[in-house]
């Protein structure tokens, strides 16, 4: 702990039309550290999730959130992105047109502003996906088009480990994927770590997908706030005894 | 709106560049029949075409000008030049067609696409070839690949004669009519039995000249068993007065052979597009069309197949993109007349900042095609609540046996994909392109690589400037 601050999120208040969902968050990551974010179906843990990255459906009407010393409440979503924000998201799009590969490949352009050798991208991809289990034939499908739950969420972390982001925002990578598929997730999550000493908020309801990392913060939001915030125990805490029973 | 027409201009620019007008001949304008005479004359007509084209010309000023579709009120025959004729001759290499056409068609990547991927190549530039080339090994093949007016006088003078606007006659319609009074150019394909012609040819028709038109007409033969793609691309740079294309494309599809009719057209947003493609396709023949369609100010094109024989079947692929100023009014027809004969047509049609895209499909079954089958599916995207897309859809059915099927989608673009492609990275205008592009992908994925990417650069052409 004690590290530098990548991200803070202070008194965010966020809207979707006329209905206020985040009402005043606070949060706090540094880098290198794993957040997880917990909570009720519909307490606005997505929603955080987008106001981040600057979803434009999702209004900051108050508060502010600062990446890396500097405030991006104003800046466009692909802005962002570019600064190091990675969002996983919970339903991946399907895109016809565009195949996964060269999806991957002109997202690296827009980050970089250089084109990499077509050799070595394909190189790092083909082991980028052997690190995933991911059958090498989905580089160069359409992106998530007819792809199942498990090979979309798959693809996500496929793009986390290829972009290399400074935060990534995994929401509910884990949700609907079986034993193994959730181990390979989490493996991928792991490996993001080390390589890139990157910044994670993990969205979740389960455990499993925190078996390979270490949780360093938790946090537990309600009702568009963070009611109670703790160690990797508070997760254990959850878990046994439900959001209602926590002492807040 | 401004950023849009400073952006227009410079992304237009290859095909926009226009070449000084430096005509061996321009044909006075309008249309008499002194001026079809004198065309006649200047292009050597044999006997039976001078009497055609005058044929024609009575019967264009006979028929009416269409009244259910878009408006044509602002081509005026009166200011139209009919026959401008280029300072060349047709040449065999490139090096010998004049410079400053040569750049033109080098700008528009055609000697490089002849040089890569194609079997033959034929580019024309106002009213006549400036080019026309086929590979050794294609012409060792037996296959014909020539220009219209050398096939008119030629060893296959008469094969023209008995097929020339046989499928599409003048009585077709009005501007089929002045197109047999006013053709010149095109190109003629003769595919002798048995033949496979495995890489394409490609005719590219570039219209130049201020105020004129182009009539090129395209006449294709696959015999028996024999197997051919052709391409036919088109442009011409805008000027702020009408021009005029009115090309015929009759296609002939013997007995178990097979033809795939490619098409990129980008004209200019000062033309009037009224081109007619038709197809016949005998016993156990089939015939592909794949067509896209961005450019023209009206357009009016409905490629028909024709499926005589019994066991023919034809499939037709489509995109139109209509932008700002664009009234395009596209779509395919089919006429069942053999046995156990089928019909797919999948289309996507692009509407964007108050552009009119009208999809027409006709399908009809006459009684004595039992055992036919037709789909139909037709999805339009519109970009914003200024444009419109119309789907008509119109079926004549005298079987009892015919198993029809008609499917149309209409929607937007996703705020939910674009925000995925951004969140990556994109700019809102390239994820907007690139989810358009995909939307189009039923024509890219069957166009060769090359049209697939031109094709592509066109959509992000239309979409640049588009946001805010």
């Amino acid at each position: 702990m004690n590290n530098e601050k990548l991200l803070e999120v202070k008194d965010l208040h966020v809207s979707v039309g006329d209905k206020e969902i985040l009402n005043g968050v606070n949060l706090e990551i540094g880098t290198n550290e794993t957040h997880v974010l917990m909570g009720p179906n519909g307490t606005g843990k997505s929603t955080l999730g987008y106001a981040i990255c600057g979803n434009p459906s999702y209004s900051v009407t108050g508060g502010d959130i600062i990446f890396d010393g500097e405030s991006i409440v104003d800046m466009a979503v692909n802005e962002r992105a570019k600064k190091g924000i990675f969002l996983s998201f919970q339903n991946p799009l399907e895109v016809p047109g565009v195949t996964l590969s060269a999806f991957i490949r002109s997202a690296l352009e827009q980050k970089t502003g250089k084109r990499m050798k077509l050799w070595d991208f394909k190189k790092k991809l083909k082991e980028t996906m052997e690190l995933l289990s991911m059958d090498e034939s989905y580089a160069e499908r359409d992106l998530n088009v007819g792809f199942s739950g498990g090979e979309k969420k798959k693809a996500e972390i496929l793009q986390l480990l290829m972009l290399e982001p400074k935060l990534a925002i995994l929401d509910e990578t884990d949700s609907g994927l079986d034993v193994d598929a959730v181990r390979t997730v989490s493996n991928g999550i792991k490996i993001f770590k080390e390589r890139c000493e990157g910044s994670l908020l993990i969205i979740t309801h389960s455990t499993k997908i925190l078996e390979a990392l270490t949780v360093d913060t938790t946090h537990i939001m309600e009702n568009g706030i963070i009611v109670k915030e703790g160690d990797a125990s508070l997760v254990e805490e959850v878990n046994a005894t439900g959001f209602q029973e926590l002492e807040i | 709106m401004e950023e849009k027409t400073y952006v227009d201009d410079i992304d237009r620019s290859i095909y926009d560049i226009k070449d000084v007008e430096d005509d061996d001949f321009r044909m006075q304008e309008g249309l008499t029949e002194e001026i079809i005479k004198k065309l006649s004359d200047e292009k050597d007509d044999p006997e039976w075409m001078r009497e055609f084209r005058l044929e024609s010309l009575k019967i264009y000023n006979e028929l009416k000008v269409p009244d259910w579709g878009p408006s044509i009120e602002g081509l005026d025959m009166d200011h139209i030049a009919t026959y401008v004729r280029p300072k060349s001759n047709m040449e065999n290499t490139w090096e010998n067609v004049p410079q400053d056409i040569k750049e033109t068609f080098e700008r528009l990547g055609i000697p490089q696409a002849e040089r890569k991927s194609l079997a033959g190549v034929g580019a024309q530039y106002d009213s006549e070839l400036v080019y026309h080339n086929v590979k050794d090994e294609v012409a060792e093949q037996g296959v014909i690949y020539t220009d219209m007016e050398s096939a008119m006088k030629g060893e296959y003078a008469d094969m023209v004669k008995e097929y020339f606007m046989k499928l599409v006659t003048p009585r077709d319609h009005k501007f089929a009519a002045l197109h047999g009074a006013v053709w010149s150019g095109g190109s003629f394909v003769y595919v002798p039995k048995n033949t496979d012609v495995s890489i394409p040819l490609q005719s590219y028709f570039r219209l130049n000249a201020k105020g004129a038109g182009q009539f090129e007409h395209t006449l294709i033969i696959v015999d028996e068993g024999a197997n051919l793609h052709f391409i036919e691309g088109c442009s011409a740079p805008k000027y702020n007065v009408a021009n005029l294309h009115a090309g015929c494309v009759e296609l002939y599809v013997k007995k178990n052979a097979k033809l795939r009719y490619s098409t990129i057209e980008n004209w200019s947003k000062n033309m009037y597009n009224l081109n007619t493609k038709r197809a016949v396709v005998e016993e156990g023949g089939a015939v592909e069309w794949v067509s896209g369609s961005f450019g023209s100010h009206v357009g009016y094109l409905y490629p028909m197949s024709v499926l005589k024989g019994d066991n023919s079947r034809m499939e037709f692929t489509g995109v139109t993109f209509a932008g700002n100023g664009q009234n395009l009014d596209t779509g395919a027809k089919v006429v069942h007349i053999g046995k156990n004969t089928s019909s797919y047509m999948n289309t996507r049609s692009i509407s964007k900042s108050g552009g009119i895209s009208t999809f027409r499909s006709s399908v009809v079954v006459q009684k004595s095609a039992t055992g036919a089958k037709s789909a139909v599916s037709c999805e339009s995207l519109m970009l914003d609540s200024d444009s419109r897309s119309d789907t008509i859809p119109a079926m004549d059915i005298r079987t009892k046996d015919a198993n029809i099927g008609h499917e149309a989608k209409i929607g937007s673009i996703s705020d939910d994909a674009v925000f995925y492609l951004m969140s990556r990275g994109m700019s809102e205008e390239d994820a907007r392109a690139l989810i358009v592009s995909g939307f189009a992908d039923n024509v890219s994925k069957e166009l060769p690589l090359e049209y697939a990417v031109e094709m592509n650069n066109l959509i992000r052409l239309e979409m640049k400037g588009s946001i805010g």
